[in-house]
């Protein structure tokens, strides 16, 4: 005859240590943890103490305020960032300006109107445009969007903002489009019912009840993608151009920041110069951008929250 | 006296026919898929009445209830055969808007659905929708439809509040009150006490006696005696058929169908 059930957890209970294994598990998973925490904070010393070396040769005032970039001028090297955080902002803004709305309608569309069968297929065709590589979105920009639009509006030259914009918005496309449908498909359907048996429409639901409702979850996608956007290094790199420029002109080439520090990284410059040096400062001033964007986001969405 | 008393049925029962019929229903049959969920149902429904369905889980009464604001169609493999004449005009008319209907037929959830938005909000939705922009004429009807629904003394000073910050009983009054914000003809109700405690279900049903002045009251229960207290006519359906429709009272004291019996006698269900 066998043993009792309770006599055979017992015995199992005896031959493994179960509670050495209950005390080393969470401490495994600490420091496992901590890999990643620590990694960040690394990165993050690495680039203030650099971003300090270079704030020693150039001061901080003539950086942050300065219109001139010119770090490869032997004797008169300037580097005042607004030129190359111009750049960014000129293409973050087309790819704003392309992304949001094609994304939110294609949110609006997967969460409200699509069958299940039409969403099964479409989102992870969605899905496959995040996966494209970068460096490809790069070439897509530089020799198929740009000939096009200068084909329509000769004045483009073959570096623009224009292109590259377009291009990393259809990049941040599906981010925006997936997260968005994500928080709007998680809005109770019992919520949408009651709007329904009110007379509204379809739209009516989706544009007064569903979106309001998910707004949080949009804004946090929107801002991811724009993190994103800002951080874009591969497309702007073929497609915007070396030039940085302090004006308002998105046909001509620019220079981003995240352009910059690859122009660098390539070679250009040598160990322990002004110039290595800057490319920490750059990047120390994007880390600040996606931070306060990060920050901005969490506030803002904390204020438009629905509760449901 | 006996004159008088006799007088006075005679006039209750002039009344009692001079009512209209809101909703005729004839021959009608629902199916999801190949489940056939309603099965020859032919039902009248009186205007300024309170209407129970009663019946065991899964005997169709949600579903009939959701076919007279067809709401039922958001199930993807409905189809229904039959008509529902609504004031005399079939709903199923392919000119008939499905909006116009549910306009005209408001209706109360099984778990209260406010909108993620402010108590105000949550009932100017309706007219807004509608076209009513006008600040004063919302705040107007805001206020009455809240009175409408008994709870404007206990959220008039925070209108401007989360409807989610309201206990869960506030919450179904207040989506009563939403349904009332434009006024409708017909008020379903979708076993609307289901998920509120004792004291928020007698305010809920006080709050159906004094309603049915105004409105025509359909409410799908799975309470007797909830029906027992509040309806004047109740239908018993079972297995997606009408077993006994009749004037509450007959069908609580005085059943005609076994089956209707052994339910109310809570012999199953």
């Amino acid at each position: 005859m066998r043993p009792s059930v309770q006599e055979m957890i017992a015995r199992s209970n005896g031959k493994k240590n179960k509670k050495a294994i209950e005390k080393i598990i969470p401490i495994l998973l600490f420091l496992i943890a901590s890999v990643s925490v620590l990694t960040s904070i690394g990165i993050v010393v690495t680039l203030i103490v650099e971003t300090i070396t270079f704030f020693t040769r150039v001061p901080f005032f003539d950086f942050i305020f300065g219109t001139t970039w010119l770090p490869f001028s032997n004797k008169d090297a300037q580097f005042g960032i607004l030129p190359l955080i111009v750049g960014t902002l000129k293409v973050t803004l087309i790819a704003t300006i392309v992304a949001v709305p094609i994304g939110i309608s294609a949110a609006i569309y997967l969460s409200e109107y699509a069958s299940e069968n039409v969403r099964r297929i479409l989102k992870p065709v969605l899905e496959v445009l995040a996966g494209v590589p970068t460096i490809v979105y790069g070439f897509f920009a530089l020799t198929f969007v740009t000939p096009i639009l200068q084909s329509v509006f000769p004045e483009i030259k073959i570096f623009n903002a224009i292109s590259p914009g377009i291009v990393v918005g259809i990049m941040i496309i599906p981010m925006i489009a997936s997260l968005s449908e994500d928080a709007m498909s998680s809005v109770p359907k019992s919520i949408r019912e009651g709007a329904l048996a009110m007379g509204s429409t379809k739209f009516e639901v989706a544009w007064k009840i569903t979106v309001p409702a998910a707004l949080s979850g949009i804004i946090a996608s929107v801002v991811l993608a724009v993190s994103r956007a800002i951080g874009e290094t591969m497309i702007v790199s073929l497609a915007a151009g070396s030039t940085p420029r302090f004006d308002g002109d998105f046909t001509g080439s620019i220079q981003t920041m995240t352009a910059y520090i690859v122009q660098v990284s390539k070679g250009d410059a040598g160990f322990g110069t002004t110039i290595y040096y800057s490319i920490y400062a750059v990047g120390f001033t994007l880390f600040v951008f996606t931070m306060v964007m990060n920050i901005l986001a969490g506030y803002v969405s904390k204020r438009f929250r629905e509760e449901y | 006296m006996t004159t008088i008393i006799t007088e006075k049925t005679t006039t209750e029962e002039v009344n009692d026919s001079a009512k209209k019929a809101v909703y005729e229903t004839n021959q009608l049959n629902l199916w999801y898929g190949s489940n056939h969920a309603l099965k020859n149902i032919d039902l009248e429904i009186m205007e300024n009445e309170v209407t129970a369905i009663i019946g065991p889980s899964g005997c169709g009464k949600s579903t009939y209830l959701k076919t007279l604001n067809r709401m039922v169609e958001l199930v993807p493999s409905v189809k229904t055969s039959g008509e529902i004449l609504y004031r005399g005009r079939n709903i199923f008319d392919h000119d008939y808007g499905v909006e116009e209907l549910r306009t005209r037929v408001g209706m109360v959830f099984q778990k209260p659905n406010p909108f993620p938005k402010s108590i105000y909000d949550n009932i100017a939705y309706g007219p807004r929708i509608h076209g009513i922009k006008n600040k004063k004429i919302l705040d107007e009807i805001v206020e009455k439809s809240l009175r409408g629904a008994a709870i404007w003394e206990e959220v008039k000073d925070r209108l401007n509040e989360n409807a989610y910050s309201i206990s869960g009983g506030q919450q179904q009054r207040i989506c009563i009150a939403r349904a009332l914000a434009i006024e409708p003809d017909v008020i379903l109700m979708d076993e609307p006490t289901s998920a509120l405690d004792p004291i928020s279900t007698l305010k809920v049903e006080e709050l159906v006696q004094e309603l049915k002045k105004d409105y025509s009251i359909i409410i799908v229960t799975h309470n007797m005696q909830q029906a027992a207290r509040i309806s004047d006519k109740t239908a018993f359906f079972l297995n997606g058929e009408v077993i006994e429709y009749d004037q509450t009272d007959t069908i609580f004291s005085n059943p005609s169908d076994k089956r209707t019996e052994d339910y109310i006698s809570g012999r199953f269900g």
